[in-house]
């Protein structure tokens, strides 16, 4: 585990999915949700954070996700989370997140449901 | 102690510096390894680690602006528990009045923050907090199994 994180981005027919590595403290939080503005200014209203390359969060990173849900809720967009390790899916349904972001076990999972 | 002896402890005195919770959560991560937790019940002591870290580091106000950490490995004779302290000697707060985080709440609030109790409490078995003006005590454990 490094202190630092990469954000990606695919846009793949009107969902854009973003991808994160490493740990997702406040700096990277805000990285993704700088990569999330972006894409909500390009017209994106559904977006997918895939977390496949997270094993670890904090509290604050959480924060500037709720912050990026919220965002969604204002334009009336989707916002999804996938590929969550066990414990950081366990923080999210502790925090309430699941009630208004949903959860998929994996990336197609996801696409499926979000682009039907 | 429920006849639990102390079989192996370790104490770590960080620095409140930007990353310094992921030395603690890598400490707790070899001690539980060593104790032969299983990978999920590791992963959940790692980010306890880490929001009881931020807590102290942002909340404390501590003048000398550090945190010390005891991670205990109890049991009989083999390991069944980890209990892992967390102190600072800051301002200290009342736990009874801190208000529960709420997500409906928290999508209209400005301040989206406050978390770091509520997941600490949802990820390990037992927390206790004793708090006051000479700081704050944060005692959690975690069973082997």
């Amino acid at each position: 585990m490094t202190a630092s994180s990469n954000v990606t981005v695919e846009r793949r027919d009107g969902v854009a999915v973003i991808y994160t590595q490493g740990y997702i403290n406040n700096q990277a939080g805000e990285e993704v949700a700088r990569v999330a503005y972006t894409l909500i200014d390009e017209g994106y209203k559904t977006l997918l954070i895939n977390l496949g390359g997270t094993t670890i969060v904090n509290s604050i990173g959480i924060s500037i996700l709720i912050v990026i849900i919220e965002k969604m809720i204002e334009i009336d967009g989707r916002l999804a989370f996938c590929s969550l390790t066990p414990t950081i899916e366990k923080t999210f349904h502790i925090m309430g997140l699941a009630q208004y972001a949903p959860i998929y076990s994996d990336e197609t999972a996801a696409l499926a449901t979000l682009r039907g | 102690m429920n006849g639990l002896a102390t079989l192996r402890e370790v104490t770590l005195t960080l620095p409140m510096a930007p990353d310094m919770e992921v030395a603690a959560s890598k400490t707790a991560t070899a001690i539980a390894e060593y104790m032969k937790m299983s990978p999920d019940r590791i992963d959940e002591v790692r980010m306890a680690v880490i929001e009881a870290c931020i807590n102290a580091f942002e909340h404390s106000h501590s003048s000398d602006r550090q945190v010390t950490m005891t991670f205990e490995v109890v049991g009989k004779t083999e390991p069944e528990e980890l209990r892992i302290t967390v102190k600072d000697t800051g301002i200290g707060f009342d736990p009874e009045t801190l208000e529960e985080p709420n997500i409906e709440r928290k999508l209209r609030d400005d301040r989206k923050r406050g978390w770091g109790l509520k997941i600490i409490r949802g990820l390990m078995d037992s927390v206790e907090i004793h708090s006051g003006d000479d700081g704050t005590t944060v005692i959690m454990s975690k069973r082997r199994r």
